[in-house]
This record gives structure tokens, C-alpha cells and sequence, in this order.
């Protein structure tokens, strides 16, 4: 299976019509197999993604805020979307394969957590 | 007066006042990550404000400006707030387009800088765009060609930041103008400041129109602030601006360029985002010839330039003024009062009204205060009205002129069933839409006006 989260620089892109970037993971027996790839995408665009998703063969969104609409495009095409996510990518993409990922996750590292004011 | 020395210590949580405001509300540090949220804001994006608090903004609030939202970066770099317009993703994954007001704050222990984010939602702002602007104008009336360009002109004057010179004889309503360009800009949430600068001394209008530090000379007990900071993001209408001193025009001049100034006695430099709309009704190039108005300022101020035309050139307004301060004031002063008797009506006709639509005004509140019965007569009129009646008529201003399509007959009163001109007005629309099967252009020419009018008075009237 794929899992395909939005970027903006490392971490989960807020809203998925304006990602211009994507980080795709393929998942080999519950792992991570390969190095991630990031693909730089031509524009932002809802319709433009989700065309993608489907060519990609993802079975798994992991986003920021996503669009009513294209949520249940994506649903409908049975690809489960966990949306509203703040944090890093691989990160999330982790707990995602270890189904700790929920909608509205904050995925928080060392880092952030030491952000924090 | 009753104190209440009870409440001087009252001092609640920040975080409970904020959550008894309507609109979302965040504060943000310097590098735009969330330091707390009110309630609403966390219903709206589906966080509490502590458990995202040291994230930045653009995540939670997942706003389409990305992380370098310059413009809150600029406001926090400056000290100015200022205003943008965008949209959020809420937690129902529905767009929703916000203004968002962003304040700049220093603590006072420490100095640190914030930023406060007010969030407002307005939806429903734009899907009533058209009404809106429509309201925009109220308080300007008109039907007559002079007018109907100024009402056409209204939506460019108020979708730019150009400074606007409103010129025109006094009465003609250039205050009601400059709010009506402000109340359609952008700048509308923002106060409106009008400032008259021949109603003050050169020394006082320094002080009122850009402000003062403690001790800057004698009676400065405490700082205050001036119009132009007190307008900040608004827009401030310099009245009378003929009048202002030579001294204060330098200045004026060197904040429109710069958008900065000295209050009296600092030395600390402010800096304002504030639109200049100045009016007067002198003419600025015979000043300027004669040396009393700086020549670059006229140019500076002059970039749109308004006329407003002087009642007597209005063709066919007088009647419906009349008829609104007729209304107006019959209601305020809970009077009785119906109509205009034919005789005044055609002596208000033949007036030439050298205060224009101010002392239309003031003759209707004197009729409507001295009339006991329904119907105004020349009696009710003030004294200098009738003593003027020997004047021959105006030819521009035959408001109430036979054959005017606004107008009655020379001896036609207000039919005692009309409610209001705007009635009969709506009625005329109505009927000439039936008359025309329902076209617009049709009915615009049947009733004399040109089709931007039509669609207009139509929206107005809510017959869209």
C-alpha cells in the first residue's frame, strides 16, 4: 500500500489545495520499504492532487484541511483521508502504519515540543 | 454621579473577555506561533488553544497565506495593524472567507512583541456585496444626470486608496460623500475621522491632527494621540482644507509622501496607514495663484477629483428632497405633517438656495416644526424664503418643473395616499417593467433614465 501526506517543508502542508509538494511511502508488511519520495508538483490544486492520488494507487491521505468536496471524492474512491493533521510527515506517516493517526492529530516531535512557549 | 468603587479591582482572565467576543481571536508571538486562542476560534478549528499552543498559525488556522504571511510579518515589523481579507478551512472542511485584523502588542514587562489575530467571518458580507454597496450611498439622493455620475463614479472612488478631493459649494453634502467613499472601501471597519481645518487655530490643528507628547508646550499635561493616528486603517476627511495654514500644509504633505510624522515635541517617528479624503468648497488653483495653497499639495490631493453640483443645478432633486426631509423629520418630531401645499411647493421650486441641500433641509425641519395642521403652507415657510419669492425663478433648478418626469403638474400636490416619493418611485418601476414585458432597457427608457439607474433604484428597492 501507498500513503501520500502534503508538505510544506517537512511537515504536513495545512490545506490540501495549496500543497505544490508531496511525500509518497510505499508500505511493505506494516514498514516503511524504500526511501519515501517527494514529488514537487507543477501548482496547487485540489482536483490536480486527487487525479494523482488515484494514479499513485494510494490507499491512505494523511493532510491539513481538505475541502468537503474532495474528501468524499477521495473517500468514495475508497482511499481514507486523515485530515486536519499538524506535525511532521514521516512523523505521521509512522503512526499512521501503527494506526495511532487520527483526524485533528498534532504530531509532536522532541523539537516542537521544546518549541513550545 | 454614582461610583461603584467595587469594581476597580476587577480584573478578569484575558482569555475569559476574549471568549466573549463573536469573532475568532488568537495571539501569536513573533514568529506567528500560537500563544493562546479564544473559544470561538478553537469551535472553529476543531483545536484547543492549549494544546496547539508553540505551533504556528498558518497550521491551525490552516489560512491559504502559507507561512510567510508577509503582510502579518510587516504589522509585527512596523507596529501598524493592519487588515487582509482570506479564508480558513473550519473543522466542517468548509471554506470560509475571513477578514483577519492583525494588532501589534508589546508586554509591558519585558517588552516582548505579539501579535493579536482577530478572524471575521464574512460570508455573509459577500454574499450581500450588492446591497451593501447599495446602502453605501445612503444619505446621498438624487435622481438628477449631475448625480447619477457621482453615484456611478462612488464604487471606483472607494475600491482604490487614492486620495480623493471633493470640491463643491457649501451645503452640497461633500461630508456625506467622503463617509459614503469610506463606508464602501475597504477600509469601512476602520474609523472615519473628519477633521474641519478652518474651525481651529494653526497651533490647536497641529496638535488635534497629529498629536503630542507630555511637556511638548504649556498645558500638554499628558501624550495624545492625533486624528491621523486615532484614523489608523480608516480613512480621515480633512473639511475646509482651503483654510489650512501654509505651515500645516508642509506637513500634510510630508505624511502623504512618507505615511510618517513627528507628533509635537517627539522624536519618535509614527507611522500611519490612513486614506486622505479632503473637501472644500474654495477653489484650491485660484489659492494656489495666489500663494495660499502650496502648489504640490494641490496635486497630491488632487489625484480624484469630485464636483459636487450645487442644489440648483439638480434638475428635478428638489421634490425628492423634500419629500425625504419631509418624511424624516414628520417621523423624528412625531408630527402629523403629510405634504406640501402646491403654493410652497412651487415657491421651494423658483428658490435658488445658496446653502444648497443644508438649507433645503433646515426650511423643511422650520415647516415641519411650525405647521400644526397636515399640509405645509407658505406660511410655514421661514420668513427669507417668502421675502425671496420675488426672485424669478431658476431655470437650471426647476426641481418641481411642468412636464419633469419627476415631477407633478405646477399645481399637483402629493397624492394624499402616497406614502413616500420612494413609493411612488418603486410603483413607476414597477409599472413600466409591465408596460415593457419586463424589459429593462425598455422601462429604463420609459421612465427617462439610463439602464445603470434603473438597476440601481431597482436593487434598492429590493426588486431585483
Amino acid at each position: 500500500m501507498k500513503i501520500l501526506a502534503t508538505l510544506q517543508n517537512n511537515d504536513i502542508a495545512p490545506r490540501f489545495d495549496l500543497a505544490t509538494e508531496i511525500l509518497i511511502a510505499s508500505i511493505v508488511r506494516g514498514k516503511i520499504s524504500g526511501e519515501p519520495r517527494t514529488v514537487l508538483l507543477p501548482g496547487p490544486g485540489s482536483d490536480a492532487l486527487c487525479s494523482l492520488i488515484i494514479k499513485e494507487e494510494v490507499s491512505l491521505v494523511i493532510c491539513g484541511g481538505i475541502e468537503e468536496s474532495h474528501f468524499q471524492y477521495l473517500v468514495w474512491k475508497k482511499i481514507e483521508v486523515i485530515d486536519r493533521v499538524i506535525g511532521p510527515a514521516p512523523r505521521a506517516i509512522e503512526l499512521a502504519i501503527a494506526k495511532q493517526l487520527r483526524p485533528g492529530g498534532i504530531v509532536r516531535t522532541e523539537s516542537t515540543r521544546s518549541a513550545r512557549l | 454621579m454614582v461610583e461603584n468603587r467595587g469594581n476597580e479591582n476587577f480584573c478578569p482572565d484575558l482569555i475569559e473577555i476574549l471568549n466573549g467576543v463573536p469573532h475568532g481571536i488568537a495571539l501569536v508571538d513573533q514568529d506567528l506561533r500560537i500563544i493562546m486562542m479564544n473559544r470561538f476560534l478553537e469551535a472553529l478549528t476543531g483545536y484547543s488553544g492549549e494544546e496547539v499552543r508553540g505551533i504556528y498559525c498558518d497550521h491551525v488556522l490552516r489560512t491559504g497565506f502559507g507561512r510567510n504571511v508577509q503582510v502579518f510579518r510587516q504589522s509585527l515589523d512596523s507596529g501598524v495593524a493592519c487588515s487582509i481579507e482570506g479564508d480558513i478551512l473550519g473543522l466542517n472542511r468548509e471554506k470560509i472567507p475571513m477578514r483577519f485584523t492583525a494588532t501589534p502588542v508589546v508586554e509591558r514587562t519585558g517588552g516582548r512583541q505579539a501579535l493579536v489575530l482577530v478572524l471575521e467571518d464574512i460570508a455573509d458580507c459577500q454574499k450581500t456585496g450588492g446591497k451593501k454597496e447599495a446602502g453605501t450611498a445612503k444619505g446621498l439622493l438624487g435622481h438628477s444626470p449631475k448625480m447619477q455620475e457621482i453615484f456611478e463614479l462612488l464604487p471606483v472612488l472607494a475600491h482604490t486608496d487614492s486620495s480623493v478631493l471633493i470640491t463643491g459649494e457649501t451645503g452640497t453634502g461633500k461630508d456625506i460623500l467622503a463617509e459614503a467613499v469610506h463606508l464602501a472601501s475597504r477600509r469601512s471597519k476602520y474609523p472615519f475621522i473628519k477633521v474641519n481645518c478652518g474651525a481651529l487655530p494653526e497651533s490647536l490643528l497641529e496638535s488635534e491632527l497629529f498629536g503630542h507628547v507630555r511637556g511638548a508646550f504649556t498645558g500638554a499635561h499628558a501624550d495624545k494621540h492625533g486624528m491621523f493616528q486615532l484614523a489608523q486603517g480608516g480613512t480621515i476627511f480633512l473639511t475646509e482644507i482651503g483654510d489650512l495654514p501654509l505651515p500645516l500644509q508642509v506637513k500634510l504633505l510630508t505624511v502623504l509622501d512618507d505615511r510618517e510624522f513627528f507628533p509635537l515635541g517627539s522624536q519618535k517617528k509614527v507611522r500611519v496607514d490612513v486614506r486622505l479624503i479632503t473637501g472644500t468648497h474654495r477653489d484650491l488653483k485660484q489659492l494656489v495663484e495666489v500663494g495660499r495653497f502650496r502648489e504640490d499639495l494641490f496635486f497630491r490631493l488632487n489625484v480624484l477629483r469630485v464636483h459636487l453640483p450645487p442644489l440648483r443645478e439638480r434638475d428635478g432633486d428638489v421634490r425628492l428632497l423634500i419629500d425625504y426631509f419631509l418624511q424624516m423629520f414628520a417621523a423624528s418630531f412625531k408630527k402629523n405633517v403629510k405634504k406640501l401645499s402646491s403654493r410652497a411647493l412651487r415657491l421651494l421650486g423658483g428658490y435658488r438656495y445658496p446653502g444648497n441641500v443644508r438649507e433645503l433641509r433646515n426650511i423643511i425641519e422650520y415647516g415641519v416644526n411650525i405647521c400644526r395642521g397636515e399640509v405645509i403652507d407658505i406660511e410655514h415657510l421661514p420668513p427669507y424664503v417668502l421675502a425671496d419669492a420675488g426672485t424669478p425663478p431658476r431655470t437650471a433648478a426647476e426641481a418641481v418643473a411642468p412636464g419633469s418626469p419627476l415631477s407633478g403638474g405646477p399645481d399637483e400636490e402629493l397624492p394624499d395616499n402616497a406614502v413616500s416619493w420612494s413609493s411612488i418611485e418603486k410603483r413607476k418601476i414597477l409599472t413600466a417593467l409591465m408596460q415593457t414585458g419586463g424589459s429593462r432597457t425598455g422601462a429604463a427608457k420609459a421612465l427617462g433614465w439610463g439602464r445603470t439607474t434603473l438597476w440601481r433604484k431597482m436593487r434598492e428597492y429590493d426588486l431585483g
